[in-house]
């Protein structure tokens, strides 16, 4: 640096300043361990986002807090809950009944992990974990679809009530349908949308299947 | 010696002044291929190219092989080689599906359609789709049966979606492998003008089974006549299609050889559809009402 060398300040020109980095209105102890935290602040951070990102998916408005912070909690409390649901079909396993658990379990995420490659592979920008994501959130619908149908089982299973459920089952996979491709669409060429839907219509179709078709024993 | 001038870099003069001081000197000009010759070769040809070119495109297959060679450089195991596979738009997949159900006599639905861009998003979508279709149409085609008997009790049959699944993959990729390993080996015996890459018969054969998903569907209605003229009928046109495909693969082989590959491929076909309609269908048992409680009890 030969020309650097040329550089001085005049004398008469104090220099000074502070040294230090300038901090943000966190104090240095916050920062950002849980360990100092207690922990039901960490619990309920967590348990918070998750059920904002419900409320999001129940009014899909063109909101990015799913795709931003995505987490895979609310996914799996969903499937767990639609799988155990889901049982109490036939006890004996000898007669060809509804789903098993594992059956249910792996339909729902290796659906979601087929329908998310399928995305990427024609060129979606969306990445893995946030579409998984998205995909596991909109099966909420569904859920709540399963829950009012167990109930309804539960005063009767004549003609009425499977019209009731069927309206019900019909009207949440709708719903889940529009919620997901509100949100993924946008991440897709704009001539390949059709394609990219259609996988998602016809998973959460089958798992509309499983739950109109559920008769307890 | 040369001497110091002589080394120095010669500036040439423009062409036109070189040709005006030697106007007998040889010249080369290389331009752009000149469009002129094209023309004179052209009617001589096309007599004899009229007939090949609608099967096989020759000058279109250069074409595309070409592309076909650039397309796939990408190396196996990174993500760009399987994209290459998904290279489709909305309205090509609708095309190829419309040229699977509809046979277009003469045409070949590898070199129409298809043109050296497989794509792996019809076959695995239409058999996932198929797949589900005929379990949940026979789930409710067998609801319907069974309706008015009061010791039915209904049941989802879920184990029968894995059988589905594992028949219809089974048939979409194994058999196009089996076949395709069969036309190479006759190939190096008998040199064929027209041959598949695996991927393309893959494509044939998962578009080919678009046909039979509505068909599946109008298999819910409970009648034996019905349902095989559906059979009948899907059968006949997207085996047509599978026909016009194969056939000029294998024409030019020995003659029994030729037409037992064409006849294997439509009998499996055939299974396919008969199969699934004997096992995931019961028989609609419209003729007789099946005596619920035994005769002899007890009188």
């Amino acid at each position: 640096f030969a020309g650097l060398a040329d550089v001085s300040i005049s004398e008469d020109i104090p220099v000074e300043g502070e040294i230090t980095v300038p901090v943000g209105s966190r104090s240095p102890d916050e920062d950002f361990s849980t360990l100092d935290e207690p922990v039901r602040d960490t619990i309920m951070r967590d348990l918070k986002a998750v059920g904002k990102k419900f409320v999001h998916v129940m009014y899909p408005k063109k909101s990015s807090a799913l795709l931003r912070d995505w987490d895979l909690w609310g996914p799996l409390v969903l499937c767990v809950s639609l799988a155990l649901m889901l049982q109490g079909g036939s006890a004996d396993s000898k007669d060809d009944g509804g789903p098993q658990f594992a059956e249910v379990f792996v339909i729902i995420w290796f659906g979601a992990v087929v329908i998310t490659l399928n995305s990427k592979l024609l060129g979606g920008t969306i990445s893995f974990f946030q579409s998984l994501c998205v995909l596991g959130y909109c099966v909420l619908p569904l859920t709540v679809a399963m829950l009012v149908c167990r109930l309804v089982l539960l005063a009767g299973s004549g003609t009425v009530s499977f019209v009731i459920r069927l309206i019900v089952v019909v009207a949440m996979f709708g719903w889940s349908t529009l919620a997901s491709t509100a949100f993924l669409a946008d991440s897709q060429p704009p001539n390949r949308k059709a394609l990219v839907v259609y996988p998602i219509f016809l998973f959460y179709f089958v798992i509309s299947w499983m739950i109109l078709t559920f008769t307890p024993q | 010696m040369a001497t110091v001038d002589d080394l120095k870099f010669q500036e040439f003069d423009d062409a036109a002044n070189l040709l005006a001081a030697n106007p007998d000197a040889t010249t080369i000009s290389i331009d752009e291929p000149v469009e002129i010759p094209k023309n004179q070769h052209s009617h001589l040809q096309e007599p004899g190219r009229e007939e090949d070119d609608e099967l096989l495109g020759t000058d279109d297959s250069d074409k595309t092989e070409l592309l076909a060679g650039q397309k796939k450089s990408a190396p196996f195991w990174t993500f760009e080689y399987y994209q290459t596979f998904f290279d489709v738009d909305t309205y090509q997949v609708l095309d190829r599906i419309k040229g699977s159900v509809f046979p277009v006599p003469g045409k070949n639905f590898v070199r129409l359609y298809i043109r050296s861009n497989p794509d792996l998003y019809g076959p695995f979508w239409i058999c996932a789709t198929l797949v589900f279709t005929i379990a949940v149409s026979g789930n409710l085609s067998n609801f319907f049966i069974h309706l008015g008997k009061p010791t039915y009790h209904y049941v989802p049959e879920f184990r029968k979606v894995s059988i589905a699944a594992t028949a219809i993959y089974a048939y979409a990729w194994l058999i196009p492998l089996a076949l395709w390993g069969f036309l190479m080996w006759r190939n190096s015996k008998v040199m064929n003008i027209v041959s598949y890459s695996f991927l393309e018969i893959v494509c044939v054969y998962g578009y080919s089974l678009f046909i039979y998903i509505p068909t599946a569907i109008l298999w819910i209605i409970p009648q034996k006549v019905v349902r095989w003229v559906l059979v009948m009928f899907s059968l006949c046109l997207s085996g047509s299609v599978l026909v016009m495909t194969f056939w000029p693969a294998v024409r030019d082989d020995n003659r029994r050889i030729a037409l037992a590959t064409v006849g294997t491929i439509v009998l499996l076909h055939a299974l396919l559809a008969v199969g699934c309609l004997a096992y995931f269908f019961d028989a609609p048992e419209l003729d007789f009402p099946a005596p619920i409680i035994p005769a002899h009890n007890g009188t």
